[in-house]
């Protein structure tokens, strides 16, 4: 339980070795790089946003083309590749990928390229189509469908709606003959026709025809129809064919995906670079680096950097001032929990790092809430099978998200064997249902079912509340000491010791209290006496106390006081534990309700069938639901009650200029940071 | 009262039956507030899915808490099997010992429905602020769990009156 300390690094070197010692850098992963000098004549900053601009134009085309291929062919991914982490590659392959840089950007490119060239040639055949439909009606028709007429004729080729005979529209027209009718198509909708009449009709003919509602076909050309037809299929063959020959070009470059997947990764890692590079200090030959290190790395790293490159190599004590970065050292046990703790606040300036202590009730209070053998098993084999099988590979924050659920499923596996709650009560129902036992319990509770004795679970509850608010409230007296404010120590920590602990005693010897918990509790006069002589004294002395950053006395008192009503907010949080009570009783009833509905299923040759049926979804529903529960539960006692004593965080995790791609990591460099 | 004495079942099956049903409609009306916020993040980023759903369900609970009340009321006046021999006095003591959670149940289901909406706002925005975000909906299901502790002592501590 421990925070690494840190310490100020700066490395002055040549400019001709930047590229070298920024990669060896990234790749170590162990430096926080911060700008902590000033510019001037000598040194100044230069500007490295041309580069980022391409490299981010680059890694954004990289990420197109790979989600433009994925939408063609398939990536072959199991479930859990989720946990299986980034693939190894070796420093060789990342510094042999410089040669095929170039040619991956246009594969990439050309993925985009080609994307386009399929979206715009079906959009083509679509268009085609369209006009396809609208040009078939007139398929018969051997003249073009812009024929105006001959010399002395004209011609009106349209439509008209509904359908037509020849009979009725030479009817219409019969004062104007001579005058020649075809009728091209008729359907329910239209009639398409063609009408030729003499040169001094056509005014008439044309105003009765629009009488009829008579219209133009949308389409014009001077081929006929039927040709017209034929050279929009072959226009769409050659879309199709291009669609066909671009998206077998696409398909070819599924092998190719690796590359991009690198390319991504590749510049992503020079965009890191650059950022850094941006940062630094240089001169004409000199550049500076300047940030935080962990005191742990940094033996290793002065020997390599100094072996190899011409550079000066300086470490200092952080300045009281700095902001210096949060890096974790816990072991196996309490690490899963450091992003719980991040994901509230890093400690402070100051402040000590809670994770270990706070990992015991973590578990603990896990466990409570989901309180069922059964559950805790699928959960902690689950997880355990996960952290097995992808041993080499997993990522770290993976790693530690599965084994924070694992030791969870371990506390719920306890307490389910405490409260002797597995799977509800499925030993007894299959035992009464299907095999006639009458002997029940078959496996009777360590100590008590809390269904039959809420007011005994309650007390537990709070009994568990009030070891951990008071250990939090030890926490405070820890920090303190190491901030040397003994006097302190005595005023905000054993004065509030003293306090509820002689509260809680006064409290057990009332029979009101004693009552209602269902407990025995003896305790002889003497025993109270003292806890009401050491409540009074305590009390007393946090009003004298806990005011005393005010000056004028009166203020002081008045302060002091306030802070003794800080008594009601220890009872509420105590209170507040009676949610290990409610959430434990959920997860127990509702699960014996799956059971029971189960079991009325049971009877007939089926019944057995149903029964696993309703058992397996009624509990996996339940398990999901009371999981959640739990967790939030969990999270919240932490941070208000257990936090609410002595943790105030602010800090600032230590992100070390590392490697933080998404397909592919360098195998030397996993130790820190380059995880993500 | 003798012929009184035939309805206690009633009230007392009338408190489970609301405890179930109040609180279960409440906290669906609050689990569609938080879908329909979260649909809208998912749309912008599939990524939050995981932290979204949490949010969502949070006030799901209240409805949970009343099928608990509902059950152990069963339980208790032997509805589930049993005698259901009640008297109209402890029949009405049944009710009463349900309306925590009929009420608390309804109200902090939509409140507490509010905070969820308001939080995946915040996780829209700010995704990797979802530990403090998920604490403020948490805050106000405190009084749902008391809500249904109370009916749980009390439901149970009925059954011991001989009245």
């Amino acid at each position: 339980m421990a925070l690494l300390p840190m310490q100020r690094i700066y490395i002055y070197a040549l400019k001709k070795d930047r590229k070298k010692i920024l990669e060896l850098l990234q790749r170590r992963g162990v430096v926080e790089v911060r700008s902590m000098l000033k510019e001037d004549k000598v040194f100044n900053k230069s500007d490295a946003s041309v580069v980022m601009q391409s490299l981010e134009k680059n890694i954004s085309i990289a990420a197109e083309s790979l989600d433009i291929l994925n939408t063609y062919v398939k990536e072959n991914k199991s479930m859990l590749s989720a946990l299986s982490g980034r693939q190894e590659l070796t420093v060789e392959d990342y510094d042999s990928f410089k040669v095929k840089y170039k040619p991956v950007v246009d594969k990439a490119k050309r993925i985009i390229e080609l994307s386009k060239i399929i979206a715009e040639n079906k959009a083509d055949v679509f268009r085609l189509q369209t006009q396809i439909e609208i040009l078939t009606p007139w398929v018969n028709l051997d003249i073009p469908l812009n024929f105006k007429g001959t010399k002395q004729t004209t011609g009106f080729i349209g439509t008209l709606p509904k359908p037509w005979t020849l009979e009725e529209i030479y009817e219409k027209l019969a004062d104007y003959m001579p005058l020649d009718v075809d009728i091209i198509s008729s359907t329910k909708e239209q009639t398409c026709v063609f009408v030729l009449c003499t040169n001094d009709n056509k005014d008439k003919v044309y105003e009765i025809l629009r009488g009829l509602e008579f219209t133009l076909p949308p389409l014009s050309s001077d081929k006929s129809p039927a040709e017209q037809l034929d050279l929009l299929k072959q226009q769409i063959d050659m879309a199709n064919s291009n669609i066909v020959v671009a998206t077998e070009e696409m398909e070819s470059y599924a092998m190719d995906r690796n590359e991009l997947k690198f390319l991504q990764d590749y510049d992503t890692m020079r965009l890191e670079k650059y950022e850094v590079i941006g940062t630094l200090l240089q001169s004409k030959n000199v550049f500076i680096i300047s940030g935080f290190i962990a005191e742990k790395d940094i033996k290793a790293i002065e020997e390599e950097l100094t072996s190899s490159f011409d550079l000066a190599f300086e470490t200092t004590e952080p300045r009281k001032r700095d902001d210096v970065p949060i890096l974790y050292k816990n072991n196996g046990f309490s690490e899963p929990l450091e992003g719980t703790v991040n994901s509230y606040s890093p400690p402070g300036r100051g402040e000590m790092d809670p994770t270990t202590v706070m990992s015991l009730f973590y578990y603990a209070l896990f466990g409570l809430m989901l309180s069922d053998a059964g559950y805790g098993f699928i959960i902690a084999a689950a997880c355990a099978f996960g952290l097995i099988k992808f041993k080499n590979t997993i990522e770290k924050p993976m790693k530690n998200t599965l084994k924070m659920y694992m030791f969870c499923g371990i506390a719920t596996i306890f307490w389910g064997i405490i409260f002797s709650s597995y799977f509800g009560d499925i030993f007894d129902v299959v035992g009464k249902t299907f095999f006639g036992v009458t002997d029940l319990p078959i496996i009777p509770p360590v100590w008590f079912y809390p269904v039959e004795k809420p007011m005994l679970m309650l007390t537990f509850s709070m009994a568990i509340g009030i070891v951990h608010l008071l250990t939090g409230l030890a926490m405070k007296g820890y920090q303190m000491a190491k901030q040397k404010e003994y006097m302190g120590i005595i005023y905000d920590v054993v004065f509030w010791y003293v306090l509820l602990l002689s509260g809680v005693v006064i409290l057990l010897s009332s029979e009101m209290v004693t009552n209602i918990l269902g407990i025995n509790v003896n305790l002889s006069d003497v025993v109270i006496d003292i806890a009401k002589i050491a409540a009074l004294v305590s009390a007393l002395g946090i009003i004298l106390t806990n005011g005393r950053e005010s000056k004028n006395p009166f203020k002081r008192i008045l302060k002091g006081l306030y802070a003794l009503y800080g008594i009601s907010g220890y009872l509420s949080d105590i209170l507040s534990y009676s949610r290990l009570l409610a959430l434990g009783l959920a997860t127990g009833i509702i699960g014996t309700v799956v059971n029971q509905m189960a079991a009325m299923t049971a009877g007939g040759a089926l019944g057995p069938i149903f029964f696993t049926i309703i058992v397996i979804i009624g509990h996996a529903l339940n398990l999901m639901i009371n999981a959640l529960g739990a967790y939030v539960h969990t999270n919240r006692l932490q941070y208000v009650e257990f936090f609410g004593k002595f943790y105030e965080g602010g800090g600032k995790v230590f992100k070390p200029f590392g490697i933080n791609t998404k397909y592919y990591r360098i195998k030397e460099s996993t130790k820190y940071g380059s995880i993500k | 009262m003798e012929a009184l004495n035939n309805y206690g079942i009633v009230l007392a099956l009338l408190g489970a039956a609301l405890a179930a049903l109040v609180p279960g409609m409440a906290s669906a009306k609050a689990v569609s507030m938080g879908g329909i916020a979260g649909a809208g993040v998912i749309a912008e980023d599939p990524s939050l899915f995981g932290k979204v759903l949490i949010l969502q369900l949070l006030p799901g609970t209240q409805g949970i808490y009343g099928l608990i009340i509902a059950f152990i009321t069963f339980s208790q006046i032997g509805v589930l099997g049993g005698s259901s021999d009640i008297s109209f006095v402890k029949g009405a003591l049944y009710f009463a010992a349900c309306l925590p959670m009929i009420i608390v149940g309804y109200t902090s289901a939509i409140r507490q429905a509010n905070a969820s909406v308001a939080s995946i706002g915040t996780v829209a925005k700010k995704p990797d602020q979802f530990g403090k975000a998920m604490i403020f909906p948490a805050m106000v299901e405190t009084y749902a769990i008391l809500a249904v502790l109370i009916s749980i002592l009390a439901v149970s501590g009925v059954t011991g009156l001989n009245i």
